[in-house]
């Protein structure tokens, strides 16, 4: 195959596109900004850098960004503009992303554990937004990450992606980027593509890494050395920074774990709890001070030899497997005759998933302004709180699956909505009134609102009508 | 645009054929090739032949499958139901059906494509090409970029991942897969009027020149009328969505 090898120069026509500048040399191939399409956003053109001699790796990589990006959508990538013919001249052209390179950042490491938590929530969005589309990145790593201005992240450089729709032409290979090492997860060393989860260990190796400074496992230079991550335990993140607080190192360990099933089985998940560290149930792993000892460990390594490899379930399935659950009560009329449907519709919803993940909110509202000031008058939040667990307890949620909120806002429909976008929420359950009920109760209704509205399906629940009540039209 | 529709293992299914057509002319369809099997099991052969030869005539391609050969033909040692069903083929189809499907190619090349019922290996062998090492001897023997088949009754994607090297991936109906000409690539269409993957909705294929898009497809169709017809023609009761 003859491909043109030298560098594009400042000036020079590609199709439609003029080279303005180089401006990286990434892992994959060379980077320029260029102009000549009125997209209204700025533009890249990204050129596998093949030189003589040189393996299938960079065309591969760069046959598979061209056919996986132009299939994804949303905020979390770069859009894509145009393909190269690949036997002329091979490149792809794509949005220029403004932000910050995460790669940039590791200088200021070990961060607050608040700013972990929220770079860590921001990626996490991003890959469940990817998940969802039914791809996986399989190579994600700081130098992979820009984040914008707004604070969202952006997943940038699909060479080693992964789709359920497409082919798999990196299936025979094996291979990995360099400088991704330290960052690839156990079951892709052992040649499994295709599994969200890898992508959940990977940004495990990344909050550890922002939250220490260090690396879990090192940088390894050879293949032993990267096989360690299939049983060896990092040293606990707390014991190398101050700032690491319990919750963040139960969060980063569940995500480094090699077993994929122990590990977050969902990047909603992982948000969910980067987001809400005081809902985080703490396990052993929140308090290790060492890693496990040395018997422990070797008998990992003797299981991960031994140890079939894992198939990934499909990304779609693994996913449906793994909600998250958002059911709104009403705290405040707690004796209210649709409570218990509620519950029940709770219950059937859950009974579909193995991996679910249960919010419970009840929005109260605010006080009005220049109340009287008396206290005890009406239920303070903790009174709601109490009452929301009571409310949970009869459907028996293991406490790692669930989360309670009260939230104070004069909107409750608004406040449910905005509560759903920012924590990837699949489902609400919520009540709604009969249609026997006093006219326009529906249209007045959170019920109506929150279903015009929600980013999400939305499960209503109604109290049956009794049979010899006409309904009202 | 040029756009080929793939068609295989009609098996005489009247309402499959004609609903994958009609699915083919609304997707903008250009040019047809049907991969084999035109009849058998199915109670409309007279028809799905006559349907077929009119398209061959105004261009499409045809090739010759394993019933179809059985029919005009001799019909080796197969099964007891199969010749059955072979035996009342021949008497539903006149002469000049039987002679034109007998005189059908058992391969074709043209330009890039090769278009085979089993495998361009050995056609006459009506070898299953169902798995990676198959696809390569097909691919291979083929030595074109593009190999399409039929004979397996299900929808498969065989590529080159490295050179020498042939995977298999599940193709997702509806869902349009870069198939570039820089790699080989084996597409079984899956079957039009008896698949055999648990949904009876009719398989087929089309390939997008241009563009090097392959999108395979599913078409719901009445297929309890095909079934009410198969029995009435008291052929026998080889359901293909009730078969494993």
């Amino acid at each position: 195959m003859s491909v043109p090898t030298e560098r594009l120069r400042a000036g020079e026509l590609i199709d439609d596109f003029l080279v303005w500048e180089g401006v990286h040399p990434g892992a994959h191939g060379v980077v320029y900004r260029v102009t000549g399409r009125d997209t209204g956003f700025p533009l890249l053109m990204k050129v596998p850098r093949l030189q003589a001699g040189d393996s299938a790796g960079p065309l591969l990589n760069y046959e598979t960004e061209a056919m996986i990006l132009p299939a994804l959508s949303g905020p979390h990538v770069p859009r894509f503009v145009a393909a190269g013919d690949i036997r002329r001249m091979p490149y792809v052209v794509l949005e220029w992303i403004e932000g910050q390179n995460l790669e940039s950042q590791l200088a200021r490491c070990p961060m607050p554990a608040e700013e972990v938590a929220r770079i860590g929530a921001a990626i996490a969005d991003a890959l469940h937004s990817l998940h969802r589309q039914g791809a996986v990145h399989c190579d994600l790593k700081p130098d992979n990450v820009i984040l914008r201005p707004t604070g969202e992240a952006v997943l940038i450089d699909f060479g080693l992606a992964w789709h359920a729709r497409f082919p798999d032409l990196l299936a025979e290979e094996k291979l990995f980027a360099a400088g991704s090492a330290p960052y690839i997860s156990p079951e892709q060393l052992l040649g499994v593509r295709g599994d969200a989860r890898s992508d959940v260990f990977s940004l495990g190796v990344v909050l550890y890494e922002l939250a220490t400074g260090e690396l879990p496992f090192g940088i390894p230079a050879s293949t032993g050395g990267l096989r360690q991550r299939l049983w060896m335990d990092p040293d606990p993140p707390t014991l190398l920074s101050s700032g690491v607080t319990p919750v963040l190192q139960e969060v980063i360990l569940r995500c480094l774990d090699p077993q994929v099933a122990q590990r977050y089985q969902s990047a909603a998940h992982l948000a969910f709890d980067l987001r809400q560290p005081d809902q985080v149930q703490l396990t052993s792993r929140a308090f290790k001070k060492r890693p496990a000892g040395f018997f422990t460990q070797t008998q990992r390594w003797w299981k991960a030899r031994v140890a079939p490899i894992p198939q990934p379930p499909t990304t779609k399935r693994a996913l449906d497997a793994a909600p998250v659950i958002m059911v709104a009560v009403d705290t405040t009329h707690s004796q209210d005759e649709r409570q218990p449907a509620i519950q029940r519709a709770t219950r059937q919803v859950l009974m579909l998933s193995d991996e679910f993940r249960l919010i419970c909110v009840s929005v109260v509202k605010a006080a009005p302004l220049g109340g009287t000031g008396e206290e005890g008058a009406s239920p303070s939040h903790l009174d709601h709180m109490v009452l929301l667990r009571n409310w949970m307890a009869p459907l028996g949620v293991p406490p790692q699956r669930l989360s309670l909120h009260v939230i104070v806002a004069p909107d409750p429909s608004g406040a449910l909505i905005e509560f759903a976008r920012r924590n990837n929420v699949d489902l609400i359950v919520l009540g709604a009134p009969r249609p026997s009920e006093e006219p326009l109760a529906w249209w007045r209704s959170v019920a109506s609102s929150v279903t015009a509205n929600a980013p999400c399906s939305v499960h209503v629940v109604r109290v049956p009508e009794p049979k010899d009540e006409p309904s009202r039209s | 645009m040029l756009l080929l529709a793939l068609l295989s293992d009609l098996h005489a299914n009247l309402e499959a054929l004609d609903a994958c057509l009609k699915h083919a002319r609304e997707s903008g369809a250009t040019r047809y090739a049907f991969l084999g099997d035109l009849v058998g099991y199915g109670a409309d052969p007279a028809l799905v032949v006559e349907i077929v030869r009119r398209h061959v005539a105004e261009g499409a391609l045809a090739v010759q499958g394993n019933h179809d050969a059985w029919v005009a033909k001799y019909a080796g040692a197969i099964a007891e139901s199969v010749q059955q069903s072979i035996r009342w083929t021949r008497d539903a189809l006149s002469a000049d059906a039987k002679a034109w499907l007998g005189s059908l190619p058992l391969c074709l090349r043209e330009e890039a494509f090769c278009f085979v019922h089993a495998s361009a290996a050995a056609p006459e062998r009506w070898e299953y090409v169902d798995d990676p090492r198959l696809a390569k001897k097909s691919a291979d023997a083929a030595g074109l970029p593009w190999t399409f088949s039929g004979h397996v009754h299900r929808q498969m994607l065989f590529f080159e991942a490295s050179p020498g090297k042939m995977w298999s991936f599940d193709p997702v109906p509806g869902s349009a897969v870069p198939v570039r000409r820089s790699r080989r690539w084996v597409a079984i269409v899956g079957s039009v009027g008896q698949p055999r993957e648990r949904n009876p909705a009719a398989a087929y294929a089309l390939f997008d020149l241009e563009r090097e898009k392959l999108t395979f497809h599913r078409v719901p169709y009445d297929h309890l009328a095909a079934a009410r017809k198969i029995r009435a023609a008291g052929l026998p009761d080889l359901l293909p969505w009730s078969s494993p």
